[in-house]
């Protein structure tokens, strides 16, 4: 009995310490995030101001609403490389279908709600990440390989729609009911821009979905471990395939929002962006073998590669220098947490001896 | 005569093929309601395949089962659990990254207004956790929770769904004695309200002391059952064994041992899976090991045998204690260090660890020793040549070249690959991790003569078994451990297996030789 209620007290010790491990953590990006903000609003008096605070919280917003997708994603320990390529694609047919759309065969030209142009991006997106979905949970295509193939599918129609062009008339006709793409979609309600409003938004979402869904609690349990989830009836696939989809939902909503952003749909829109999502989402603590990670990490990490390089550009930096500078900095969010684990395990080493 | 009603499930004629092995040969095996059955066998005699199938992790090559009176056929785990199937896995299955909670209903979420309902998953898991008598907060993390713990958090999730059928496959080895007490009394409460219990152990007495009716199982097949009432130790073990068991027997030749190889000197290594837990997986392991020498170590699932082994090979650290390779000190080394020094190491999973799948046999025969071929940066492909035609003919591969990819060889044949990629890097001591896992009955007494051969040449083996019969038949001392500590070192010529098997249980002393 002494020895059952020794092993209690450790039990409960160990909540304790592992707590105070998750903590520091999420402390350390925020450590980051504060050293980015003290250094750089030293090194410019712009950068506190208001307005570029706003412009840069923009950028973040685009990128973190992406890296939240992502996060689904790499909690479950795929990767979705595919999602640069959907905002290209979903942006450039919000684009074609404000232009208008010939109808096949009809010699008719559909001009369509901007409502209805938003639902049909979204289902684009939504459709691509359903594929990447199957691929990766239906044939067992690793999740790195097919998320490539479908960057360079996604990036190949929204090319194909344009014939390699921009489309620019996005702002419609009053005679044709579907006007406010622009004003609607790059609104700044509050004085603040819209991306914002669906970064707070999405958050806020997807954090009750991991949180207070059995979705969330599925994504992961099968992130931590596979094989004992679907032993206990998890439905693992059907998980798998809903990560993507909403993956590319979230892609698709980035694709409208920057399209309206830039007036213009450009098919070479969101390259790489898949890349700073993954950044974003790593620097925020999540682990790429998934099973951990959080929202809240997640989005510290996007104002971390935001800020960063936004202050890079302020300060005047070169270009080749910012790159340079970013790269250094992922490696070393992660890397302190590698030291970080290394010490504790000496710790444990000699606390034992 | 046992009323039909009462039997809850039943096998009949259980056929169960893996590729060219027969895992189950028409078992036939029944369990009734509001009694424990146990099964018994040695490892590898089918018992935990029998337990997948009536749990719908597998399905039977041939054969029918019938739940309650009726003829069914158990798909998945989810169908299982529908119709009333529960079963607590000898290797856990548990989300190490979610909390007691969650793991508990993983799975069986309970949702109010669409989301979850912490408060009533709160609840429920505190209460069992009290039925188990166990203090548990139920959002720490599971990944937080020595072993023991864990396996407690897997039962008790078993212990929540309220099946009619549970199967608990080992539940107690990584159990404290007060632990199975608690254990059994809530085995017992479940009993009296009619769930039918199928419980397998390799801890002998103690399923002896909760069970009704006991069933037999040797190479796949059922040999006895009985009433618990009427048997004793004894039976069970003779029938595990086999009564007409004749073993081949090469005891050590009487050569004479030489110096000390390995030195183990206190050895202390911290229980894996816990972050902050001082609890050992072995504690205070001495050992010596000689030149000419084979030495077996013996123990149960959760003895801490693993833990030795994966800590001697350098893939974990003492976390006190020391390893003398011929009087020098290698606890520092890593595992590449320690190879270079003199350390063979035959991996327990080849699978995983052994074998380059994509490579040949010769290429997987020269792994370890082709950096000795390299001559001005370029390997010497005729002397590589030469010295894996010589280790085939020496460690008998069948092959019909050494170009033949390596997954065109038969389980021991691939096992003597690995082995003899070792034996190429001349190793002062070969340690090797249950060398006969899944090969057959002629394959592993080819293995442990090539084993001895080496020996009578000066090699010290030490090696990890959980059959005693390879522990009596090849070793010249058998060390049998029993949760992280020495139970006794014996001489194969003066004791039993029963001794042995009931040593392993920790149940009885044993005398130093």
């Amino acid at each position: 009995m002494k020895l059952n209620a020794l092993k209690r007290e450790e039990s409960t010790g160990a909540i304790s310490r592992f707590n105070r491990g998750a903590f520091l953590v999420e402390i350390r990006a925020l450590i980051a995030l504060a050293i980015i903000v003290i250094f750089f609003s030293i090194m410019s008096d712009n950068f506190l101001q208001y307005s570029n605070l706003v412009l840069m919280t923009r950028h973040v917003a685009m990128n973190a609403i992406l890296a939240i997708g992502m996060l689904l994603v790499i909690l479950n320990g795929g990767i979705d490389l595919s999602v640069g390529s959907i905002v290209g694609l979903s942006g450039v047919v919000a684009g074609y279908l404000m232009q208008g759309a010939p109808i096949p065969f009809t010699g008719h030209v559909a001009y369509l709600n901007i409502w209805a142009v938003l639902l049909i991006s979204l289902l684009v997106g939504i459709f691509f990440g359903w594929l990447n979905g199957l691929l990766v949970a239906k044939l067992n295509i690793a999740p790195f390989i097919a998320t490539l193939g479908m960057l360079y599918v996604a990036r190949g129609f929204a090319k194909l729609i344009t014939n390699g062009e921009t489309f620019t008339k996005l702002d419609g006709k009053p005679s044709l009911g579907n006007t406010g793409f622009i004003t609607t979609f790059a609104a700044k309600p509050f004085g603040v821009p819209l991306p914002i409003w669906v970064m707070i938004l999405f958050a806020i979402v997807f954090s009750i979905i991991l949180n207070r869904t059995a979705f969330g609690r599925w994504l992961y349990a099968s992130g931590g471990n596979q094989r004992a989830a679907a032993l206990t009836g998890v439905p693992v696939t059907k998980v798998n395939i809903g990560i993507y989809v909403l993956s590319g939902f979230c892609a698709a909503a980035v694709g409208v929002l920057f399209t309206a952003d830039l007036h213009a749909a450009i098919p070479n829109m969101g390259e790489f962006s898949e890349l700073n999502a993954i950044a974003a989402v790593v620097i925020g603590g999540t682990a790429l073998s998934g099973g951990r990670g959080t929202i809240r990490g997640t989005l510290i990490g996007a104002f971390v590669i935001g800020f960063l390089v936004d202050g890079l550009v302020l300060i005047g930096v070169s270009v080749f220098w910012q790159e340079t500078i970013k790269g250094a900095v992922i490696i070393v969010a992660v890397a302190v947490e590698e030291i970080q684990r290394i010490l504790e395990r000496r710790q444990k080493l000699k606390s034992a001896s | 005569m046992i009323k039909k009603s009462s039997i809850a499930i039943e096998a009949f004629d259980v056929n169960k093929n893996y590729g060219a092995t027969q895992a189950l040969k028409g078992a036939n095996f029944r369990a009734e309601s509001g009694k424990v059955t146990v099964l018994f066998g040695e490892n590898g005699a089918g018992k935990s395949t029998l337990m997948k199938i009536l749990a719908g992790i597998e399905q039977p090559t041939s054969g029918d089962i019938h739940v309650f009176g009726e003829k069914v056929s158990i798909n998945s785990p989810a169908d299982a659990l529908a119709r009333g199937i529960t079963i607590i896995h000898q290797e856990l299955s548990l989300c190490p990254n979610l909390s007691v909670r969650d793991n508990i209903f993983m799975g069986r979420e309970t949702l109010k207004r669409g989301f979850m309902n912490y408060a009533h998953e709160d609840e429920v898991t505190r209460q069992v956790l009290k039925q188990l008598e166990e203090v548990i907060d139920p959002k720490t993390k599971v990944e937080n929770l020595r072993l023991g713990l864990q396996q407690i958090v897997e039962i008790a999730r078993a212990l929540t769904i309220n099946s009619k059928i549970l199967i608990m496959d080992e539940p107690t080895s990584a159990l404290s004695s007060t632990e199975v007490a608690v254990l059994f009394k809530v085995i017992r409460e479940l009993k009296a309200k009619g769930v039918a219990i199928i419980y397998i152990s390799h801890h002998l007495e103690e399923a002896l002391e909760i069970s009704d009716r006991a069933f037999v199982l040797r190479d796949g097949q059922i040999v006895a059952d009985a009433v618990v009432a009427e048997i004793d130790m004894e039976w069970v073990v003779s029938n595990m064994l086999g009564r007409a068991f004749k073993g081949q027997v090469h005891k050590s030749s009487g050569y004479a041992k030489g110096r000390n190889v390995l030195e183990i000197k206190n050895a202390t290594i911290l229980e894996r899976g816990t972050a902050t837990s001082k609890l050992f997986a072995v504690e205070d392991f001495s050992l010596t090991v000689k030149a000419s020498e084979i030495v077996s170590i013996y123990g149960l699932m959760g003895a801490g045998r693993t833990e030795l082994m994966e800590a001697l090979a350098g893939r974990d650290d003492f976390a006190r204690g020391e390893l003398l390779l011929e009087g020098n000190d290698i606890t520092k080394l890593s595992v590449q260090e320690r190879i270079k020094a003199g350390m063979g190491l035959v991996p327990e999973d080849r699978q995983r660890d052994g074998l380059i799948h994509q490579m040949s046999v010769g290429s997987n025969l020269s792994l370890a020793s082709y950096m000795s071929h390299i001559k001005y940066g370029f390997v010497n492909r005729s002397t590589e040549k030469v010295e894996i035609e010589e280790v085939i003919k020496n460690v008998r591969v069948k092959t019909s070249g050494h170009n033949m990819p390596i997954e065109s060889l038969s389980g021991g044949n691939q096992q003597k690959v690995v082995l003899g990629r070792m034996l190429l890097t001349n190793p002062k001591i070969l340690l090797l991790d249950e060398p006969t896992r899944g090969i057959d009955v002629g394959a592993k007494g080819e293995i442990f003569d090539l084993l001895r051969e080496r020996a009578e040449k000066g090699l010290a083996i030490l090696f990890v078994t959980s059959e005693i019969s390879e522990a009596m038949n090849w070793s010249d001392r058998i060390v049998v451990m029993s949760r992280g500590h020495i139970i006794g070192i014996y001489n194969p010529n003066d004791v039993t297996r029963e001794d042995i098997m009931s040593a392993a249980e920790g149940t009885k002393e044993g005398e130093l030789v």
